[in-house]
């Protein structure tokens, strides 16, 4: 079986990168960006979730086939659950 | 399957898979159904504030912004230095190291507990100024940017609901994240795992570095809301 195992050099890139983008967030929040605070924040915030996936859960390097589209479906009912509500929610006031 | 392979068979491979690599194929894969679960788990709170910030903006900012940020950004700090105690805690199965092991999972059940313990002390001054939704929930904060507008009190107190709620929940992920982690050093440390197999070392990781994942989206949107008024 060939297993991937990476280097604690590389995990430790990954956490530094992981605490920039926390310094970067805090940062971005103090300046005024209008409707992009949210925007960027949540940029960042999925960049991190991202990285975390990808290599310290070893999404990128997953020996089982069927881990990423279910992980894709995953993420498809969550946008479902949140577009359909707020798309909702958002027009009730329109009548 | 050659004689050679037969031979070194792994005495962790249950009868009812054909090998290895299926056995771990199908408990990571198990495993990934789980946390899909609570995917969708956590999002219906993740909605219901989505639905209620949309709703309540400059409320929701009022509140948020008695949060203390420095708390939240160190706690943020805490658990993502966790997710690498808890990668390396596999990386060291992977390779044998038992002692490393042990230490890497020691080690994040100390940073869980730290975690723990500084949102007691968040959770504490929620008291004290009585921002605990219920009978005595008190709010007086003004709309960040409008210091003549007072917010609602109401709308505040929707927030601090899905705070607690939201919060609370992760951090009751996070106790059992550690007990999982007490209970994965305690057979680590009798030699139950080894690089042939360390699949509830690897499962319990992926459980902690999603705990980890949905606190990396709490911290901007609980702590962050218009932070620059």
């Amino acid at each position: 079986m060939a297993e991937h195992i990476s280097s604690p050099r590389f995990y430790v890139v990954i956490w530094l990168s992981l605490m920039v983008l926390t310094v970067v967030t805090v940062v971005a929040a103090q300046i005024d960006l209008g409707p992009f605070n949210t925007i960027v924040a949540l940029t960042i915030a999925s960049l991190k979730a991202v990285l975390v996936g990808l290599f310290f859960m070893h999404v990128k390097y997953a020996h089982e086939r069927m881990i990423k589209p279910v992980i894709a479906a995953a993420l498809f009912f969550l946008f479902l659950l949140l577009s359909l509500s707020m798309a909702d929610y958002s027009t009730r006031l329109w009548s | 399957m050659s004689d050679s392979e037969v031979a070194v068979h792994n005495p962790a491979l249950r009868h009812h898979f054909a090998e290895v690599e299926q056995q771990r194929n199908a408990s990571s894969l198990g495993m990934w159904l789980f946390l899909v679960t609570e995917i969708m788990f956590f999002g219906g709170m993740f909605c219901a504030y989505l639905v209620y910030r949309t709703a309540h903006f400059g409320d929701f900012a009022a509140a948020s912004s008695t949060l203390d940020l420095k708390l939240g950004a160190i706690n943020t700090a805490v658990l993502i230095l966790s997710s690498l105690t808890v990668v390396m805690a596999v990386w060291t199965a992977q390779t044998g190291k038992q002692k490393a092991l042990v230490m890497y999972l020691l080690l994040t059940i100390v940073l869980g507990v730290a975690f723990l313990g500084i949102k007691g002390v968040e959770y504490a001054e929620k008291f004290e100024n009585h921002h605990v939704p219920g009978p005595t929930f008190h709010f007086a904060g003004a709309i960040p940017g409008h210091p003549d507008h007072p917010a609602d009190p109401r709308h505040a107190q929707i927030f601090f609901s899905l705070y607690f709620a939201m919060t609370g929940m992760h951090a009751v992920h996070m106790i059992i994240g550690i007990g999982l982690f007490a209970f994965l050093a305690f057979k680590a440390w009798r030699g139950a795992y080894t690089p042939a197999y360390f699949t509830p070392i690897e499962n319990a990781g992926l459980y902690w570095h999603f705990v980890d994942i949905v606190w990396i989206y709490l911290f901007p949107l609980l702590y962050l809301i218009d932070r620059h008024k």
